[in-house]
């Protein structure tokens, strides 16, 4: 083993989403520390829902979020309606599944292109790239556009949806609005996918393996995104409701986001952690460019993130264009008069049933668990959120453990380099996961 | 022709207003080849220091931060204040209505000592902002058109009236009329984002500003009307306006 001595610090790592610092320390060959910094401003989004009325619950945590705006409002919905002890119509729900899928999918394109891909071929930025292999680039605007295209005609726009509300939505999709969407999805999936394949099954994924516990939602019949049990690969499954008995979060002095455990210490969640424990549910041309990627279940290596992204991006579009063909052929129904989606100020607000509720949901980056506990009036007495990228953090610092003395030999500016991958890899969001963490819920 | 450079910095906020940036579709393309974008965290590792103009969206909400935007404003010769937070004070306000020790205690319990954290503030509190794009999040066209005029030398078009103007434009319904009645801040916010609520059945939250002069007391007549109590209204105005009244 070297003997020699690095210390990396890489400020405000470029290409994530908030603001994080990696710090290494190695003298004389030993590891002395290793640490993710999270140095985002606090931003206290449980002690702004205090004392609001719950519909505003929704547009309040979206603001979480820039990139998983759909999934904050969706787990957010989802633990209110819990509460009250709402099931939304079949309709409602499919509606809902499409837009996770539509946001997953931007999320991970504006990851695997605008993020990670520079470090693969050595540049900066997405920006030289637009004229260095311009392709590529129009293939992630394709991409992200179709996203957006989805989530405009759905909810009126996707960063901050606006007409999804608990119960239903406020606006009306047409079957024709659909039928041109659907259209869409099939085009970029024939066109798109094989040149994004082309690009990425050329990269060079760094080799580094650590087996750690894979969590995400799990249920029977399809590949969880908006509902389910939460299953743990080296625990097994439990009710979302326990979350609490499993997941403990802390706070620790170098990072404003609180680090979350869970019964086998630090875990994983996200695309891989998804691609890992539901691999069999995946839809059909998913598993073949999983297949073309050389990407097999279950992967052990972070950097694999970025692959599991892909396959999850071509599964996302098979998927939505099979829901739109349900919805199409049960035909597409005006619920808005018979059951008023629950929204704004004057609506009269059905009575909380329980006191509580807890929503969870697959967020681009893993999984996501809004909590919010209710007054007698209906108001939010306080919340509880675990973020995907909190989960994470400790994961990743496990990772950077492992990884920094097998990597001692090379040359520091490759050192940062891999480290600054590896957390990239992660995709990580750091602006979501800062604020709304724990309370203790006085049972 | 040099292309001029740019800066994009964010400071307490989702992010989400460089994401609609970085989903402007071709006209990013068009973007790049206008402007040299010089720093921008969020989508590069180079960081220039060079920039003439640049694009600030977040809130003020650390001491830190005060530091870090007037450093910009002493760098760029034009300062844009991208979205609700920046120019508003955004969502991050709202804690700005409850007791501070409360708010951070309910999210740090007996760790809050370690963070530091100030009250939320639009970024025109600390350095003087030369233009605004308000939204929450911007408007991908709003960007694209502000931008442009700034390029040309010219003062941006940001409309005065309120967004009612452009919801009748678009034949909608009042939400205040309909069966299920919901109350909107459509006759006081400031227009310019096409009635992007009202248009998709759902209330204007009034994200992108109060409009020059509007006539509170009336609205709120309205409101008390519709059963809203004086909390109620109250909370409707802090989701994006809590500061108006203290603002310049």
């Amino acid at each position: 083993m070297s003997r020699k001595d690095i210390r990396v610090n890489v400020h405000h790592i470029a290409r994530v989403e908030g603001h994080g610092n990696i710090v290494v320390d190695v003298k004389r060959g030993e590891l002395k520390e290793v640490k993710l910094e999270i140095v985002e401003s606090p931003r206290f989004f449980e002690a702004m829902l205090v004392g609001r009325r719950y519909p505003e619950a929704v547009h309040i945590t979206s603001r979480i979020c820039g990139i998983c705006s759909v999934s904050h409002a969706n787990a957010s919905i989802k633990a209110i309606e819990d509460a009250i002890g709402i099931t939304p119509t079949w309709q409602t729900e499919t509606l809902r599944k499409i837009l996770m899928a539509a946001e997953i999918m931007d999320s991970h394109a504006l990851h695997c292109f605008f993020l990670a891909a520079p470090d693969f071929v050595g540049a900066p930025s997405v920006i030289p790239l637009a004229s260095t292999s311009p392709e590529v680039v129009k293939t992630a605007i394709r991409w992200k556009k179709l996203a957006h295209d989805i989530c405009d005609t759905i909810v009126g726009r996707h960063t901050q949806p606006i007409s999804m509300v608990v119960d239903g939505f406020t606006n009306r999709v047409t079957e024709d609005q659909m039928r041109e969407l659907r259209s869409k999805i099939k085009e970029v999936l024939e066109n798109d996918v094989p040149k994004t394949l082309e690009f990425f099954s050329k990269l060079k994924i760094p080799a580094f393996e650590r087996k750690t516990d894979n969590v995400c939602l799990t249920q029977p019949g399809e590949y969880a995104f908006y509902d389910g049990t939460i299953k743990s690969s080296k625990t097994g499954e439990y009710e979302h409701r326990d979350y609490k008995l499993k997941i403990v979060e802390q706070v620790v002095s170098h990072s404003t986001a609180k680090q979350a455990f869970g019964p086998v210490k630090p875990y994983m969640v996200g695309a891989l952690s998804r691609f890992n424990n539901n691999f069999d549910q995946l839809m059909p041309k998913a598993k073949e460019v999983a297949g073309k990627l050389g990407l097999e279940a279950p992967s052990h290596n972070p950097y694999h993130i970025t692959y599991a992204q892909i396959v999850e991006k071509v599964h996302c579009m098979e998927f939505m264009m099979k829901l739109f063909d349900e919805l199409l052929s049960r035909g597409i129904k005006d619920e808005r008069e018979e059951r008023p989606p629950i929204a704004g100020w004057t609506t009269k607000l059905p009575p909380i049933n329980k006191s509580w509720g807890v929503g969870v949901v697959e967020a681009p980056r893993g999984l996501l668990v809004h909590e919010y506990k209710f007054n007698d009036d209906g108001l939010i007495e306080s919340a509880n959120c675990i973020i995907p990228t909190a989960q994470n953090l400790a994961n990743i610092e496990a990772d950077m453990r492992k990884l920094v003395p097998e990597i001692l030999d090379k040359p520091k500016k490759e050192v940062t380099l891999l480290l600054e991958m590896l957390v990239r890899a992660y995709d990580p969001c750091i602006s979501c996961s800062t604020h709304m963490l724990k309370v203790d819920f006085i049972e | 022709m040099k292309k001029p450079k740019v800066g994009f910095f964010e400071f307490t906020c989702c992010e989400g207003c460089q994401l609609t940036v970085l989903s402007l579709g071709d006209k990013l393309l068009d973007l790049f080849e206008s402007v040299d974008i010089v720093n921008f965290r969020e989508a590069s590792s180079y960081k220039g220091q060079d920039y003439e103009i640049a694009f600030i969206e977040g809130s003020i909400s650390t001491s830190k931060d005060i530091e870090r935007v007037k450093e910009i404003r002493a760098r760029a010769k034009i300062c844009v204040a991208l979205g609700a937070c920046a120019h508003l004070g955004g969502v991050n306000a709202i804690r700005n209505f409850q007791r501070q020790s409360d708010v951070r205690w309910r999210t740090y319990g007996d760790k809050a000592w370690l963070f530091d954290s100030i009250l939320a503030q639009p970024i025109d509190a600390v350095i003087k902002v030369d233009h605004i794009i308000p939204e929450c999040p911007i408007d991908k066209k709003e960007f694209l058109r502000v931008t442009a005029s700034i390029l040309l030398g010219k003062k941006p078009f940001i409309p005065d009236y309120p967004v009612c103007v452009e919801c009748k434009m678009k034949g909608n319904v009042c939400l205040f009329h309909k069966p299920n009645p919901i109350a909107c801040m459509g006759p006081v916010t400031r227009a310019g984002c096409g009635a992007a609520c009202p248009s998709v059945g759902n209330a204007c939250e009034g994200c992108r500003g109060l409009i020059p002069d509007p006539n509170l007391s009336a609205w709120e007549e309205v409101l008390k009307e519709y059963g809203l109590s004086i909390e109620d209204i109250l909370k409707f105005y802090h989701m994006y306006n809590g500061l108006m009244g203290v603002r310049r």
